[in-house]
């Protein structure tokens, strides 16, 4: 049956979902979306603290500089009030821009750095920007190694 | 009877695994409805229109008397006073009549049309995820846990931050779970009745802008209306100027009445603006100096003109709920369970709510099927019958026997002859209203209802079982439930 079971997710992975780190958002500064740098103890086997914290003070750079307030942002709600705010019919909100921007840089992370660890990260605003979703894979041909410290495990469950 | 065996399991892990969001009834091989909009599932008590484009709350009835008010005395506005007074005085009068008619109707359409800010609900692995740090950090004793708090220091001030049970969330600071349209919405100021939606993050500005704009609007036609009375009076006399325009009598009443209300919301908001406060925040006293003397408010820029300018012009953050896009036919899931019942337990029983998705998609577990209520102590279960259990299931062999617990009636566990645990949901929650379960079974998906592997040899109740099992998920009054469930399942898998 597991075999069989197996199967049927290769034919959506190659590797079976194994575990999900979720890393919190910081609200020490205010509402403002900034995540968490803390490394999760179960990522600790399978990539480097230093691209880990890398990678969350990229995105929230990126989420800073969309939220931020300044003459940019105040001309842009100026101009849409002026307009009725008609003007999103055409133009896009910095804010949706450098969510592009956000999301492109999540896919190159994950195909540069997170796939080949086994690692997948999920954009937050799938997840509502409450949380950095990392999906830990497991390869079928190593069920043996430990994807994270705490977690997998054959034998605790014998 | 192998094949057929397997034919049925593979169905069964197919649907098991694949999507949260499917209807009860909708299976992935079968594909026979079309792929839904995620606002068709959206759990909270909104109402969409325009294929999800517009998004208001359920009571819409106060809004529709709203817009009636506004546009009923514009109507009479334009149609009786504005000919004699675009004659008397000056032509600009109507125009910029009906420059404030329109952009205080467009404000009141964007306030009332758009998302206000709400917080979608946590997807089942996240709310797992946040049970289990619960638990660890509670020490994983008692049969009800304290209330579910974080605090967190923002701008030197210590804020607390709310568990919401039904979302399953901590929310952020400043969010709150509106009751009515029973979502949690971020930076939430208050549900407008006249609206008829949520004032949250969102719209916040828009609705500022409706009640200044409808203030001045209120003040201008009011005003007028009052020229054109005493102009015509001097030409005709006052009963009879009253005589020729019925309609200005009527609308000096409605704009007397509106200023007073709708001029003091404006100040009052103003003011709310000036000093970054929610509606919300203010009526708690939140930031109030009486509450301490070290007591302000973090979120303040420090002057008034960079917190208006913030509340006003600051970015527009998007929707995060994304109404209009399809609901994704599968995604991967780590704990088949979404409720904290059988997630909490798999994770006490297993140390780790990993282990707990793993035995199910590796190997057999010893994880008892469901948690439920029905204090059924192991005996065969003749009343479930409505799910017929399939032959091999009965041959399958889990993990460990399982002892009649009190609370957790898996007698499934007990002999693996037994029918699955589903058909004790049904029986335990068929109180709860089968639509508030069926929205909750579309968040939160049967499927991910946490069987043994053995369990999913049944493949026709699995189908039969969703909506059954819907019923039994309600987590705010089911905690301590919960509880007791993990205690069952603890004893369980213990053995």
């Amino acid at each position: 049956m597991a075999t069989e079971f197996h199967n049927l997710q290769e034919l959506r992975h190659s590797a079976s979902l194994a575990n999900k780190v979720f890393i919190q958002r910081d609200y020490s500064e205010g509402t403002t979306c900034k995540f968490q740098t803390k490394f999760p103890s179960e990522l600790e086997s399978r990539i480097e603290r230093t691209l880990f914290e890398d990678t969350v003070k990229t995105l929230n750079n990126y989420y800073a500089e969309a939220e931020k307030i300044g003459g940019q942002s105040y001309l842009e709600g100026c101009l849409a009030c002026a307009t009725a705010y008609l003007i999103f019919l055409c133009m896009e909100t910095r804010y949706e821009k450098v969510l592009k921007k956000i999301a492109k840089y999540i896919q190159e992370q994950n195909e540069k750095i997170y796939a080949p660890r086994g690692l997948l990260i999920t954009d937050p605003i799938e997840r509502g920007m409450r949380v950095i979703e990392i999906s830990i894979y497991e390869d079928r041909g190593s069920s043996g190694s430990s994807s994270g410290s705490s977690s997998v495990s054959g034998s605790t469950a014998r | 009877m192998h094949l057929g065996v397997s034919e049925s399991m593979r169905e069964c892990e197919y649907s098991q695994i694949s999507t949260r969001s499917s209807t009860p009834m909708e299976t992935p091989y079968k594909k026979r409805t079309p792929k839904k909009r995620k606002w068709e599932i959206f759990p909270g008590r909104n109402k969409f229109y325009c294929d999800g484009r517009i998004m208001m709350a359920k009571q819409t009835g106060v809004f529709y008397l709203t817009l009636i008010l506004i546009l009923v005395t514009c109507g009479l506005f334009f149609t009786f006073d504005c000919p004699f007074l675009a004659q008397q005085l000056t032509p600009v009068i109507p125009v910029i009549g009906g420059v404030l008619f329109l952009f205080v109707l467009g404000t009141l359409l964007r306030t009332s049309f758009s998302d206000p800010g709400v917080l979608p609900r946590a997807s089942p692995d996240e709310a797992a995820d946040l049970e289990r740090q619960i638990d660890v950090a509670n020490g994983g004793t008692g049969y009800r846990p304290p209330p579910r708090t974080k605090e967190v220091v923002i701008n030197g001030q210590t804020v607390k931050l709310k568990y919401c049970f039904t979302c399953k969330i901590f929310r952020p600071p400043r969010a709150s779970h509106c009751s009515l349209c029973d979502n949690c919405v971020e930076r939430f100021d208050h549900h407008c009745p006249w609206v008829g939606n949520c004032v949250g993050r969102r719209n916040y500005r828009f609705f500022y802008m409706f009640i200044l704009s409808l203030s001045f609007l209120t003040i201008f036609i009011f005003a007028f209306v009052i020229t054109h009375i005493i102009l015509s009076s001097h030409q005709n006399g006052f009963l009879s100027a009253l005589k020729n325009s019925p309609a200005s009598v009527l609308e000096v009443v409605v704009c007397f009445f509106s200023v007073w209300s709708i001029v003091g919301l404006s100040g009052f908001h103003t003011y709310l603006i000036s000093s970054n406060q929610t509606t919300n925040e203010d009526i708690k006293g939140s930031w109030s100096s009486k509450r301490g003397k070290d007591n302000y408010n973090p979120y303040s820029y420090g002057n008034i003109f960079t917190n208006c300018c913030a509340a006003l012009c600051g970015p527009l953050p998007p929707s995060l709920i994304d109404r209009r896009g399809f609901v994704e036919a599968d995604v991967p899931q780590l704990a088949p369970p979404t409720n904290g019942i059988t997630i909490y337990g798999s994770t006490q029983s297993q140390q780790s709510h990993t282990a707990a998705a793993t035995p199910l998609l590796q190997h057999q577990s010893s994880e008892p099927v469901i948690l439920t209520t029905s204090p059924e102590n192991g005996g065969t279960l003749p009343g479930r019958a409505s799910l017929a259990l399939t032959g091999p299931c009965t041959s399958l062999p889990l993990g460990q026997p399982t002892p009649p617990t009190s609370t957790s009636s898996l007698s499934c566990h007990e002999a693996a002859d037994k029918l699955p645990v589903h058909g004790h949901t049904l029986t335990h929650n068929h109180s709860n209203p089968l639509q508030e379960s069926l929205f909750q079974h579309h968040f939160l998906t049967p499927e991910e209802v946490p069987s043994p592997p053995g369990m999913l040899h049944c493949g026709s109740p699995m189908g039969h079982s969703h909506t059954t099992q819907a019923g039994f998920y309600d987590p705010a009054s089911q905690d301590s439930l919960h509880e007791d469930s993990v205690r069952g399942l603890v004893k369980l898998s213990s053995v």
